[in-house]
């Protein structure tokens, strides 16, 4: 468990960062927290000759609220997120998800840009982000772009930024209604078996809109629209649970791995889509 | 001169046995100053690591290490044939076997020890590992021992003779290439005629998962050979300092004199850390080349991947009983999965470990034991996770068994156990397997346990619930896990324990000082379980001096008296007899010394808490502080001067904990998910030195009981690669995890150890396991279920319900 030998680079400014990238292309990257990336230079599953850390770039820790979205930038952590209060208010479902992410001790270093960049299955944010319909800024040698989260995700660590791009802000318009984070996983500091994102904004007695996403469940995130569909124009009853459940299960292709097998992986990814919806409709 | 302090006061100012007394070694602990192996550097120290194998099953066809020996830092690749000339490329293991130390020709297991990169430091060790290229070929894979018995591919060439015939094992005829023994115990013919003609038989078959003790810190040592004396000193994290110190002289040809084995702090054992590993021998040979002191630490994944795993057994049981339920005859049959190497630490002569101790608590006059151990590809070990040897599976066997019966029986499982219960007066009892128990009063623990629980009250709910269920009303089922245990501890009497020819005694030397204070070492070693705290405690009882006076060391095997070291709760049924009897000669003499200051006869003055009295006359008296300054310092006739005794001691019989446990539980029928609500432990461990350290090894064991469970298994898939091999799939509960929980006791005493005590730390290990699993089982009994292997994890749990159509 010991990294092969990396060159530590420190900068100061994202044009210090942006420097390095284009100078070592894909043999440098960022570490934001490093709760995912050292893990993997350990086990030399990632093999980063040149190692930049963003820690001393200024101005991506700050969270901004406007009357109509949310902006985060990419240094936040997933502890900073617990202890906003005023975030909390504007968009619980944000406390509610980093607080089933891992430990105290990860969230004290994992970072909201690390955590939706680093394009593993597992992280709950991208999911979250999807359902949020969140855009990731991101800055590289000809300025900056806008991804939206639902078009982020291509594969298993494989997303839309370039490499030699870094993310600074996550933008989420200020999401409204009824909110749920569900996640089933073996203990804690485990990532999901499954888990879902729920918002829901009801009318009467009806739902008016709804975002469904699932983490865990194939090789990236999935933002699942039929499922969302099926909700609205009901009054979230059985038959639109039933329907929202099938439409998730068409949309996901979970893998056998230490949790379980498929056909419990679907199981589960059905019982747990329902109680989100169930809790965030209470919450409508 | 009028003594103002009372008796009472006195028997306080001891901190001896009974109280709980705060551990003394957590001072060090918790400011994070303990002295672990891997805090010790010494001068010019460098580092080993191996290159290990990525197959289960491979030939090697070559190991090129020149393009390691160029990486910067590296400074030796040791292979097979470099440990071949001194006959170290292969080691004996404590079962009778051999394994290699580095692989030699071949790989049995996925992780296995091919090559040993000596480095200045572990960043180019571990690039030199990288550097080191292996050519293998692959060869069929065993990872079931039941094909492996029935496959022509040969894991261990060396044990079949030329003529394709297969030689003796260590345990006697082997009936196939891979097989290693068969070992029985109890009468055959008698068990399956009463088994034949019986009203009521149940069957199961169960699988105990292969799991692993993981303990916090990994294994390791540090080696250092001094060419200028020839003396090697070895720190490592052994159980067992003084076997390791006989075994490196037996291995490598070293006098003992000239080897010290040391066991600085080691952060929890369970097992994994009894056996010799192929880390120390390459330490010690890399020391002897290079002339330099050489340290070698796990990581977390080898130490999971390659280290002493625990269980692996496939059980199969038969248990027959009348109809009113009481039990006639048992018969289990096991099929052993080894791995590569038998490297089981057991005693020698039982090859299974005691599982002959699977009739239980039961009285059942008729049984029969037979286990087959089978080599397969995987990591060798087999070693006693939290319990004394193989106890932990006959306990589950029998636990089940009885659950099983009762459901073929149609009977209340508490019931069922009260009816075939030993009774008190039945002790000292012979088992049919063999054993002799010491003593015991089940019915009283049940009892107390049942009321302490409302079992009838938790029986009505549960019936409520599955009403409830079956009405569509709620989605979770309720299970009451029940156990009964008994362990079988503190190997042990040396006319039928040994390892290697070592005998199991242990042993404390003491010295008191002149000032009233004293030190005393024994031949055990703690790996947390406080005996620093405890040992002090039975002695201050003994000799009167307060425990804070007394200091406890152990694992220096220059300092400390030869003893087989900390496993199978062994340290306070043998040492701390050792320690009790070392301490009762202190006092003999203590006696002479005050008998001739107070001026009367040896008889004429009795002991008193802390202090000699003239029999009669209570103001008459010499404090044992007293005494120890004129030990030293006063010429007494007849008398040597000096303090100081020492004890071996061999116990006459093992001693035999037991306890009552019951589990309420939970479970989310639709994601798998178990909630533990309640979990109530009693434990007998006869007399009670240390009621907080007794708690807090309850508390422990019963975690790992939970974990084993629940969850944490090491599996691999059908090419022989672990799927476990970190503390991402490896479950290791948090706090988060653990419930509360609630523990009682009972006390009778083991009527032939000193002072009564019968080891504690491995019972709720024992009998944890199966009160959880029962737990699960139980749930699911309304619906059908008889039997569904452990570990429970999420998904198995689901399947379970899915299995007996809960999911509709
Ligand atoms: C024991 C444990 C349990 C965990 N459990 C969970 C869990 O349940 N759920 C969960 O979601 N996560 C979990 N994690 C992961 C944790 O949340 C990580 O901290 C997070 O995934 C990554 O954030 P980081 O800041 O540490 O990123 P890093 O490790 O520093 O980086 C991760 C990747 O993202 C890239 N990256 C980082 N920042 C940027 C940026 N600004 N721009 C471009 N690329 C960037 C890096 O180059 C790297 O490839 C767990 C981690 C551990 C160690």
């Amino acid at each position: 468990m010991i990294p092969a030998a990396f060159e530590y680079y420190r900068p100061k400014d994202m044009d210090g960062v942006l420097s390095i990238l284009e100078e070592h292309g894909d043999d440098a990257r960022v570490m934001a927290g490093g709760h995912s990336l050292i893990p993997m230079m350990k086990l030399r599953m990632a093999d980063v000759p040149h190692l930049i850390d963003l820690q001393d770039v200024g101005g991506m820790s700050d969270i901004e609220l406007t009357a109509d979205s949310i902006r985060i930038g990419a240094l936040v952590t997933q502890a900073d997120i617990i202890d906003h209060a005023r975030l909390a208010a504007a968009a619980p479902i944000l406390r509610e998800a980093a607080l089933q992410i891992a430990d105290p001790q990860v969230r004290y270093m994992g970072t909201i840009g690390g955590n939706v960049a680093n394009g593993d299955p597992g992280n709950d944010m991208p999911g979250l982000m999807q359902c949020l319909n969140a855009s990731f800024t991101v800055v590289g040698a000809d300025g900056e772009r806008d991804i939206p989260a639902r078009e982020f995700y291509e594969a298993a660590y494989m997303t839309a930024r370039e490499d030699e791009e870094v993310l600074t802000t996550v933008t989420i318009p200020l999401p409204k209604g009824g909110y749920a984070y569900e996640k089933q996983k073996r203990k804690i500091g485990d990532y999901a078996t499954a888990a879902a994102a729920v918002q829901i904004v009801k009318d009467g007695s009806n739902c008016v809109s709804a975002s469904i996403a699932m983490t865990n469940l194939s090789d990236t995130p999935i933002y699942s629209e039929d499922a969302s569909a099926a909700l609205v124009g009901t009054a979230v009853d059985a038959a639109a649970l039933d329907a929202a459940v099938a439409a998730m299960l068409e949309d996901i292709d979970p893998t056998e791995d230490n949790r379980g097998p498929i056909a419990f992986k679907n199981h589960v990814a059905g019982v747990i889509l329902r109680r989100a919806i169930t809790r965030a409709w209470s919450r409508a | 001169m009028k003594d103002e302090v009372t008796r009472e006061e006195r028997v306080d100012n001891l901190k001896g046995m009974g109280c709980s007394r705060k551990r003394v070694e957590d001072a060090r602990f918790t400011q994070g100053k303990g002295n672990y192996v891997d805090d010790v550097k010494l001068d010019g120290m460098i580092f080993g690591d191996f290159v290990r194998s990525p197959y289960a099953h491979a030939r090697i066809k070559s190991i090129d290490t020149a393009a390691a020996l160029e990486v910067p830092g590296v400074l030796a690749v040791l292979t097979a044939a470099d440990l071949e000339p001194l006959g170290l490329h292969w080691m004996p293991t404590l079962a009778g076997d051999k394994q290699m130390v580095l692989a030699d020709g071949k790989v049995l297991f996925q992780g296995q020890e091919v090559a040993f990169v000596v480095a200045e430091d572990r960043y180019a060790a571990a690039d030199g590992i990288e550097a080191v290229e292996v050519e293998y070929e692959e060869l069929p894979v065993l990872v079931d021992p039941f094909e492996a018995l029935k496959s022509d591919v040969v894991l261990r060439e060396d044990l079949v003779a030329e003529d394709g015939s297969i030689p003796d094992g260590a345990h006697g005829p082997r009936k196939h290439a891979n097989h290693i023994f068969t070992w029985e115990a109890g009468d055959k013919d008698p068990t399956e005629e009463v088994i034949a003609n019986a009203d009521i038989v149940a069957e199961e078959e169960m699988y105990y998962h292969r799991t692993h003790p993981c303990p916090l810190e990994t294994c390791g040592c540090v080696a250092s050979m001094d060419k200028v004396n020839g003396k090697l000193t070895l720190w490592g994290t052994f159980q067992a300092p003084h076997a390791i110190r006989t075994i490196v002289s037996l291995i490598s040809g070293l006098e003992e004199h000239n080897i010290r084995v040391i066991s600085p702090d080691i952060g929890g054992g369970f097992g994994n850390k009894v056996g010799a590993y192929p880390g120390y021998v390459c330490s010690v040979v890399a020391s002897i080349v290079t002339g330099k002191p050489v340290k070698w630490i796990e990581d977390r994944m080898d130490n999971l991947m390659t280290t002493a795993f625990a269980r692996d057994y496939w059980m199969k049981g038969k248990i027959s009983a009348t109809k009113e339920g009481k039990i006639t005859g048992l018969h289990c049959h096991v099929t052993a999965d080894h791995g590569g190497f038998d490297a089981c630490a057991d005693p020698t002569k039982f090859p299974a470990g005691f599982m002959n101790i699977c009739t239980g608590s039961y009285d059942i006059p008729t049984a029969y034991l037979e286990v087959d151990g089978v080599y397969t590809n995987k990591a060798p070990g087999g070693v006693s996770y939290r319990c004394s040897f193989r106890v932990t599976e006959a306990v589950y066997f029998i636990e089940r068994m009885i659950e099983v019966l009762a459901i073929k029986l149609d009977m209340d499982a508490a019931e069922l156990r009260r009816i075939n219960f030993i009774k008190k007066e039945q002790f000292p009892y012979t088992a049919a397997l063999g054993w002799e128990y010491d003593s015991g009063d089940y019915h009283t623990a049940w009892d107390k346990a049942l009321k302490a629980v409302d079992y009838e009250g938790l029986r009505a709910e549960q019936a409520q619930r599955v009403e409830d269920f079956k009405a569509g009303k709620t989605r979770k089922l309720m299970g009451i896990g029940l156990s009964f245990f008994t362990e079988i501890v503190g190997a042990g009497p040396v006319k039928n324990c040994d390892i290697l020819g070592l005998g199991m005694f242990d042993s404390c030397e003491i010295r008191i000082h002149p000032t009233g204070s004293a030190i005393a070492r024994l031949g055990t070693i703690s790996q947390g379980q406080g005996h620093a705290t405890t040992f002090a405690q039975i002695l201050a009882s003994e000799i009167g001096l307060p425990a804070d006076s007394i200091t406890i060391e152990e694992g220096d095997t220059d300092t400390a008296p030869y003893g087989l070291g900390t496993y199978g709760s062994r340290s306070t049924p043998v040492a701390g007899a050792a320690t009790a009897m070392a301490g009762r000669k202190i006092r003999a003499k203590a006696q002479m010394i005050a008998a001739y200051l107070l001026e009367v006869h040896d008889n004429d003055v009795e002991f008193d808490v802390d202090r000699f009295v003239v029999k009669g006359a209570p103001e008459k008296f010499k404090t044992m502080k007293e005494i120890a300054f004129a030990a030293y310092n006063q010429a007494i006739p007849g008398i040597e001067p000096g303090l100081e005794a020492v004890s071996y001691y061999d116990p006459p019989n093992m001693t035999y904990p037991f306890g009552a446990y019951v589990c309420v539980m939970d479970i989310d029928v639709d994601t798998g998910v178990p909630e533990i609500r309640r979990f109530y432990a009693l434990d007998d461990c006869g007399t009670r030195i240390n009621p907080m350290i007794i708690e807090g090894q309850v508390h422990g064991g019963l975690t790992e009981a939970l974990a084993v469970a629940l969850g944490q298994e090491i599996a691999y898939d059908d090419m022989g690669n672990c799927k476990t091999g970190t503390l991402m799939d490896f479950f290791l509960p948090t706090a988060w995890e653990v419930p509360n929980y609630e523990t009682d006791y009972t006390v009778t005493p083991s009527p032939h150890h000193p002072i009564g005590a019968k080891g504690v730390g491995e019972s709720p290990h024992v009998g944890g396991v199966p009160c959880f699993s029962n737990a699960v089982q139980d749930a699911f009994r309304p619906f059908g279920n008889t039997h569904t292997n452990m570990p429970h994890d999420h998904w198995r749990i689901w399947k379970a319900a899915n299995e007996l159509g809960l999911h509709g």
